[in-house]
């Protein structure tokens, strides 16, 4: 059985730390990390990059709309990710109007934190 | 040399092309700042540059080559940019009136980037492109210039976030990205055109740079005929900037406008342009309203206008563009093609739909077409519901004028 688990918070938490307690954070992550890692259980994990990074994108009629931003329909709810590499936005965007749901729901294309120094070991 | 005025029909130029090397729009922008303070001191002495353009582009190149070897901030970025940097050819002093045209193309469908928000996609592009302040596109949409500059630190910060990539769309996207593009554009324009709030001088700023930038997208991409519709429609209906406001700021209506005071040479090219985005193949939206405003810009008098043609050219609009207004001017000129009363029967139908009720140019529109007819009573009513529904002063001037005339 897998698990997908998400990671809700308000980003302003974050960005109000102080350098000691964002290291403190990481070093608590990566103590996570790295052991569900070492029992075999990690299968994937990124940070995001903010919601103001966010694209929503969805096709209707077979025309692309994009809107910037996060998804915010609360009559729908997530049922499912993909994890890609694209070499821009662009990319991602075709990609992501690619996926069936996007012609009746939404899409939210949201680029990974880059953590080449930490954590996600 | 005049540096302000170098700095507004410069600064896009050199700024895409700076934001190609460095790949950072904040970057870019902080050094060509730069470059312009080094030439502030450095012209009036030395004398200006033979290539203003090119001096700027290499200053702000070696400012950013200094700044890198400096901050740690670009640290991971530094290898990249630099090679970037310096295996660029230096423009060189003879190059042309463009050294690399495709930056600004770049930058134009960057900033016009769906993915931005539409109000974000426009005071970018009047920012970069157009070179206009922080505090001169605030005055022109009437927010604080706080609220302006963090919708620009947003927007760039959205760039480069979710890496929205800097180069001209594939082919198969250059369709509906150019139509985003003009979009950005037209609604410059019609800030410009249609607001009459705010400060006038920067309003006809604004129209002067729609038209400025459709015609950079006309020269950099020859072939499309939206673009070249889009460039005409802006120009007809700027060619009677002179004639639209009386000199106490009024209104003054198409039929009653000084026609001498229309820009003949704008009236010219515009529908040169027209006739050629029709010939292309344009079925768009502007190229019909563009044929519109030549039919009214070409009329020698008000009572030549050709009132059938527009009609059929509204009617035409209306199926593929739908929307209240078409709606509402198409029953204009069917009144004045045919019969007030035949024109009154359109507003009627229109009047039966709810989405149209809060929309005041219907009751004016109403009000007008009775007054014609003789109507005075149903006129003065529709005039005062007008009035209750209009928002904007110097139309509200313009509806109590009329209904005091009655």
């Amino acid at each position: 059985m897998k698990y997908l688990l998400l990671i809700y918070g308000q980003e302003s938490d974050w960005f109000n730390l102080t350098p000691a307690q964002t290291g403190a954070m990481m070093a608590e992550y990566g103590k996570f990390t790295e052991e569900i890692t070492s029992q075999g259980k990690n299968l994937g994990a990124n940070r995001l990059k903010p919601v103001a990074a966010a694209t929503t994108v969805r096709v209707r009629d077979g025309k692309r709309v994009l809107t910037d931003g996060p998804f915010a329909e609360t009559k729908e709810q997530l049922g499912g990710y993909y994890l890609v590499e694209a070499a821009d936005l662009d990319e991602a965007v075709a990609i992501a109007a690619k996926i069936p749901a996007v012609r009746h729901g939404s899409v939210e294309v949201r680029p990974i934190f880059a953590m080449e120094q930490a954590a996600s070991t | 040399m005049d540096l302000e005025k170098l700095h507004r029909e410069e600064s896009g130029r050199v700024l895409s092309t700076l934001i190609r090397l460095l790949g950072d729009f904040d970057l870019a922008e902080e050094m060509l700042q730069e470059a312009y303070a080094v030439a502030l001191q450095k012209w009036p002495v030395e004398g200006a540059p033979a290539n203003p353009r090119a001096w700027l582009v290499s200053t702000a190149r070696h400012k950013a080559i200094d700044r890198l070897r400096r901050d740690r901030r670009f640290e991971t970025k530094r290898d990249e940019i630099a090679r970037n940097v310096e295996s660029t050819a230096q423009p060189a002093d003879d190059f042309g009136d463009d050294m690399f045209p495709d930056d600004r193309l770049r930058l134009i469908f960057t900033c016009s980037h769906p993915a931005l928000a539409t109000d974000a996609q426009v005071a970018l592009t009047l920012h970069t492109i157009c070179g206009l302040t922080t505090e001169e596109i605030s005055r022109a949409f009437l927010v604080s210039v706080a609220t302006m500059a963090q919708r620009l630190v947003r927007a760039k910060r959205k760039i480069r976030d979710a890496n929205i990539p800097y180069r001209v769309p594939a082919r198969e996207d250059l369709p509906d990205r150019l139509d985003a593009a003009l979009l950005v554009v037209y609604l410059i324009f019609n800030e410009g055109y249609l607001a009459s709030t705010g400060d006038a001088l920067i309003r006809r700023e604004l129209c002067a740079e729609a038209i400025r930038l459709a015609r950079t997208m006309c020269e950099l991409l020859p072939c499309e005929a939206e673009s070249q519709a889009l460039l005409g429609l802006m120009l007809l209906h700027d060619s009677r900037c002179d004639a639209r406001v009386s000199a106490d700021g009024e209104i003054i209506l198409l039929d009653e406008q000084d026609r001498a005071l229309w820009h003949s040479e704008q009236i010219r090219e515009g529908t040169a342009l027209t006739e050629s985005a029709l010939r292309g193949g344009s079925k768009g939206s502007y190229a019909l309203q563009a044929s519109i405003a030549a039919l009214h810009a070409n009329a020698k008098t008000a009572r030549e206008t050709d009132w059938p043609q527009i009609a059929a050219l509204y009617g035409a609009l209306l199926e593929t563009h739908p929307s209240p207004v078409i709606a509402v001017n198409r029953a204009v000129a069917v009144a004045m093609a045919r019969s007030p009363e035949d024109g009154l029967a359109l507003l009627d139908e229109l009047e039966s739909r709810d989405e149209l009720s809060e929309f005041h140019l219907l009751p004016a529109a109403r009000a007008d077409l009775l007054r014609r007819l003789g109507r005075s009573a149903e006129a003065a009513d529709a005039y005062r519901r007008a009035l209750a529904l209009a928002t904007n002063d110097v139309e509200r001037r313009f509806l109590r004028r009329r209904l005091a005339m009655l």
